[in-house]
């Protein structure tokens, strides 16, 4: 819902959730500024009208993925999302498949131990005596790790994922991108261990290309397209019986 | 946001706004086709075991079928049928094939053939 | 279950589905064509029985769409039902075969 051209509302009607998983909305009404963020928006409401509203942010220029949260049901940046391409009612919210530790505030440690699970680390093959590695930028598999390698972590895509909801134990669009992006690292010693640790019925083929993940990605990111990847590569090694 | 009971506790879970967008849209119908299509299964397979016990039992079935209710159905299993290929095409294309913008135009593709195979059969009635 | 098993009944699901495109676009045209011209079940199976190559065909179609089904049932039924584990594993077993001989069971009714 956006606001009208031209829109004469002087103040924002919001809704704010508090608490942990149980929890309610509790409503505000917050002065409508020129130029205003979601995150101006949660910080007036923290500063001037309740001092108990917990939430997160860091850089507050659209870096660190620090300030995330649900936006009337779409989990968004809230220092990049502008009032005026929501509308006049919010409904703010933390983000989704993840433990709320207060309001709007979440535990990412799950999210990052998933990252973990799929291995998505570099594996060294090499010591600082061996020179360096070649890799030629415009390689097919670099153009691939390029496409993916801006993630932040942020956890919108996760937050946004279906399967990360029904199977808690789903690695998730963020993990498995990261994995890709090493998968296709000509320099890194486990790529078949690190598609053993993504592949199979928690990982990347439980994805049934809802696309969310890559409709939220607020760095563009196409993490379906990622995981398609890893189903192809991982189809490879297991019939070659190496899986 | 909703409350869901998962593993590990309850979650907040996202709802359909997040959800309402073309490629899910294309999941949400591939799912209910399969779904349909592998139920009607059986039945379509008890229908055309009727051959066992000679024309006759086969004929009194396609006559039964000719009923406009059941022609209606056939036109929609038709429909189901598309839908579920065409989808199934985009998606093998997606996973198999390297990845293209044009690719998202897939799902208006898919839609159109599916909505033209049903059509190819409920013309046949007009 | 093992995870390259898990891989397998992926790949397995995939290429039953090109199997499947193939068998579902000649099942399609064949039925409309057999709607157009309103044929009976006596002019059908005139042309069925003795059919050894269509007979093939749809022995195949059979095959491949409960092999298909059955791991797709898998997927809903686990993220839906919350259900996991060998039991649905071998109720789906059970139900692909099953399938598979009740779909034989037809093509013999209409194609021996």
């Amino acid at each position: 819902m956006t606001a009208p051209v031209g829109s004469t509302a002087r103040t924002l009607e919001v809704r704010v959730w508090r608490g942990k998983e149980a929890g309610r909305y509790q409503s505000f009404e917050v002065p409508r500024q020129e130029s205003q963020t979601i995150l101006d928006v949660v910080t007036y409401i923290q500063r001037e009208l309740d001092h108990t509203l917990a939430y997160r942010y860091a850089c507050r220029v659209g870096m660190c993925g620090s300030c995330a949260m649900t936006i009337n049901g779409k989990a968004r940046w809230t220092c990049r999302t502008h009032v005026t391409s929501v509308g006049d009612r919010l409904e703010i919210a933390p983000l989704a498949n993840l433990p709320v530790v207060k309001d709007l505030v979440t535990d990412m440690a799950p999210f990052f131990d998933k990252w973990a699970r799929a291995k998505g680390h570099f594996h060294a093959t090499q010591t600082r005596r061996d020179g360096f590695a070649a890799v030629r930028p415009d390689s097919p598999q670099r153009l691939q790790i390029d496409a993916a390698i801006e993630c932040i972590g942020c956890g919108v895509c996760y937050s946004s994922c279906d399967v990360v909801h029904w199977l808690p134990e789903f690695l998730g669009p963020a993990a498995l991108n990261r994995a890709w992006t090493l998968v296709n690292d000509v320099r890194d010693g486990a790529r078949v261990e690190r598609l053993a640790a993504v592949a199979g019925d928690a990982g990347c083929h439980a994805c049934h290309t809802q696309m969310t993940c890559t409709e939220r990605c607020p760095k563009r990111l196409q993490p379906t397209a990622a995981i398609a990847g890893l189903k192809r590569a991982s189809l490879v090694v297991a019939l070659a019986g190496a899986l | 946001m909703g409350l869901a009971r998962g593993v590990g506790g309850i979650r907040l879970k996202s709802d359909w706004r997040t959800r309402n967008h073309p490629a899910y849209w294309a999941f949400v119908v591939h799912r209910a086709s399969g779904l349909a299509l592998a139920i009607f299964l059986p039945f379509h397979f008890w229908a055309l075991g009727q051959a066992l016990g000679g024309p006759a039992r086969l004929e009194n079935f396609l006559r039964w079928a000719d009923q406009p209710l059941v022609k209606a159905g056939e036109v929609g299993l038709v429909l189901l049928l598309a839908a579920h290929l065409t989808g199934g095409v985009r998606l093998l294309m997606l996973e198999f094939l390297a990845w293209r913008e044009w690719q998202k135009g897939l799902l208006a593709v898919s839609a159109g053939i599916s909505v033209l195979a049903a059509l190819a059969y409920a013309l046949n009635f007009v | 279950m093992k995870v390259r098993t898990q891989v397998l009944l992926w790949g397995a699901q995939r290429y039953t589905a090109m199997v499947l495109v193939f068998c579902v676009v000649v099942h399609l045209i064949t039925i409309v064509y057999a709607t157009r011209y309103g044929l009976t079940a006596a002019q059908i199976l005139d042309r069925t029985q003795g059919n050894l190559g269509w007979a093939a065909f749809y022995a195949l179609f059979v095959a491949a769409v409960a092999v298909h089904a059955a791991i797709g049932m898998r997927a809903i039924l686990s993220e839906l039902l919350d259900w996991r584990g060998a039991a649905l594993d071998a109720l789906l077993v059970c139900g692909a075969v099953g399938l598979t001989l009740w779909g034989w069971r037809a093509v013999w009714g209409v194609f021996a």
